[in-house]
């Protein structure tokens, strides 16, 4: 459970760190630390007490051990592809913004009122 | 196989062959391609509405049985959907032919729209929750790029903002779908309504995995308290690709991806069907208060689409089966009108190379299309009869009141006269007053813009003409399936 907690804590680091911080380098790390916590909540979710690693081979009988979930290990493999994907376009834009404004401060390049 | 897959296939397979062809062809234009996959989908689309296939249709990618493989379902409502995505999307197509010769890499733009096009056509297919999740996903990321296309200032900065805000609901989808997989150990959306309802899942639990996806896809949807993003992002763009974000992305990857999920997986309870209600509403107003003050002719259509997004949610949360059709009408009549409306924007800074409206004047006689189909956008999107906009309007609104809701059946009425009113305004300062002089040199846009632009018109006139057949055979079976709730999942199950 604790386990859980500090998870959570982990991925709202993250968020507080995406939401808040003026420097859009830090920015793009803390969407990758809540990125990170999102997958080890998705893996812990698929862990089984005393589990071993899902694969099975001639002989054994697949009722007796315990395995663990391997569908969100694949789920988990997916989603760090796709967080990839979205960390280096957003290092991409990082870098046009820099060559535009010269500064990585968000409230110095503010022109945008949403 | 099954030729449901190609409307994923041919988007994909495209997007990987046109850079590979823009080397072999050097610089030979190749719009034929991207035009002849989005005809070719828009054209089987359309075809599968006539003559509906047999539905629900159950498609296990890979022949794979149910629990193990990931499934896709065509039933009323995605076939409704894919209908609305595709054509409107061939139009996109055929418009930026001659629109983005002004931009450098026209292919890249090719790539990028294709790459959107076949995410938001396997959203509408995935009967498999993390499927969804992953084409979500891949629409998105495709429209980050393309709102940053021009590479401009404010176009980077927009794109930025967009992608911040578009990643923390990303986070906040899988989150939901988290919590959702330790509950039922299923991602088949059909497998969870059943082992949902046969745990009995505590109301508090799947409160809270809904507050997690109303989050989320309210984010995408841009309902009003998560809508920041959506003024910046959607001007920024090039003129297809707002009409493409407005009209389609916000639909699919929002709207309709809340819908299935809250009603065919949750099964709507009279506190979410509450909250959605209370969102709509805000959104319906708040957007369009924002956007009496806007001078910027593609931001204040920006603002409208979050108001008029108000209404279809408010429509479909009402949850009886004229309320959600009226809804899902709105949906499909927003994507033709308010695409149009986008179009009309940016032939209007493709002619003249501005969009402040205290800069524009008199374009009536140097642009008649663009004005007569402008005309016909505002009409329908300001509610006036016979165009489509008042019909769907008058459901969602007549809807409100039958089911006892006339607090918002009235705010619907006098959000469409404040509407009115600020298209009036539109329709004054670009096309009806006394030209300028800067604006003597200022010529009608290619034709095939002209084209696509009053094709979207007559279709504005067509659905409010012929709303009957559209409601009778399109709308009511997608709105039972919605109205059935979880039941049409459960029966889906042992397919």
């Amino acid at each position: 459970m604790i386990l859980f907690v500090l998870d959570l804590v982990l991925m709202l680091m993250g968020l507080y760190v995406l939401i808040t911080n003026r420097n859009l380098i830090k920015k793009v790390i803390g969407f990758a630390i809540m990125e990170h916590g999102l997958n080890l909540l998705l893996i812990m979710i698929g862990y089984r007490k005393g589990g071993e690693a899902p694969v099975v081979s001639p002989g054994m009988s697949v009722s007796a051990i315990p395995f663990v979930d391997p569908l969100p290990q694949a789920v988990v493999l997916t989603s760090i592809v796709i967080g990839l994907g979205i960390t280096a376009l957003m290092v991409g834009m990082c870098i046009r913004i820099y060559q535009r404004y010269g500064t990585f401060d968000i409230a110095e390049i503010r022109r945008l009122r949403g | 196989m099954n030729y449901i897959v190609l409307f994923a296939a041919l988007p994909f397979l495209s997007a990987f062959l046109i850079p590979i062809l823009r080397k072999v062809l050097k610089d030979k234009p190749l719009d034929i391609l991207p035009v002849g996959v989005t005809l070719a989908l828009s054209g089987m689309s359309a075809y599968m509405a006539f003559f509906r296939p047999e539905m629900p249709l159950v498609y296990q990618l890979g022949g794979w049985k149910i629990p193990f493989g990931i499934s896709w379902l065509l039933d009323p409502l995605s076939l409704f959907m894919l209908v609305v995505v595709n054509v409107i999307t061939f139009f996109v197509t055929v418009y930026s032919v001659n629109y983005m010769e002004q931009y450098t890499a026209k292919w890249k733009y090719y790539t990028l729209l294709m790459l959107m096009l076949g995410g938001l056509n396997s959203v509408v297919l995935a009967a498999d929750i993390f499927d969804m999740y992953v084409f979500i996903e891949i629409a998105a990321v495709a429209s980050y790029a393309l709102v940053a296309f021009g590479t401009k200032t404010e176009e980077v900065e927009a794109s930025f903002k967009y992608m911040v805000l578009g990643s923390i609901a990303s986070a906040f989808i899988l989150l939901g779908i988290t919590f959702l997989y330790a509950k039922t150990s299923t991602l088949n959306m059909f497998d969870m309504a059943s082992a949902l309802s046969a745990q009995g899942a505590s109301g508090n639990y799947l409160l809270f995995v809904s507050a997690l996806f109303i989050t989320g896809l309210g984010l995408k949807a841009a309902l009003v308290p998560f809508h920041a993003w959506l003024p910046d992002a959607h001007p920024a763009a090039p003129a297809p690709i707002s009409a493409m974000l407005s009209g389609l992305v916000i639909k699919t990857i929002g709207v309709y991806a809340l819908v299935r999920i809250f009603f065919n997986v949750f099964q709507i309870t009279p506190v979410t069907s509450e909250l959605l209600l209370a969102l709509g509403g805000l959104s319906m107003f708040v957007g369009v208060i924002l956007a009496i003050g806007q001078w910027d002719f593609k931001r204040l259509l920006a603002y409208h689409s979050i108001s008029q997004i108000g209404y279809v949610v408010c429509g479909i949360a009402v949850g009886t089966p004229l309320g959600i059709a009226g809804g899902l009408f709105h949906l499909m009549n927003h994507s033709v009108f308010k695409g149009l409306l986008f179009l009309n924007a940016g032939s209007v800074e493709y002619a003249t190379g501005t969009r402040d409206l205290k800069q524009l004047s008199g374009l009536q006689e140097k642009m008649p299309h663009t004005s007569w189909t402008s005309l016909v956008a505002s009409l329908s999107i300001a509610g006036v009869p016979p165009f489509c906009g008042f019909w769907s309007k008058l459901l969602v609104i007549f809807a409100l009141f039958q089911a006892g809701r006339p607090f918002y059946g009235s705010l619907g009425i006098l959000v469409g006269l404040i509407t009115l009113g600020s298209f009036l305004k539109i329709q004054k300062y670009v096309f009806y007053r006394k030209i300028k002089e800067a604006l003597n040199e200022v010529r009608e846009v290619p034709a095939l813009m002209c084209a696509s632009m009053a094709a979207l018109a007559v279709f504005c006139l067509v659905l409010g003409i012929w709303f009957k057949p559209v409601l009778d055979d399109m709308l009511m079976p997608a709105a039972e399936v919605l109205a059935a709730g979880k039941g049409y999942f459960l029966a889906l199950t042992g397919k």
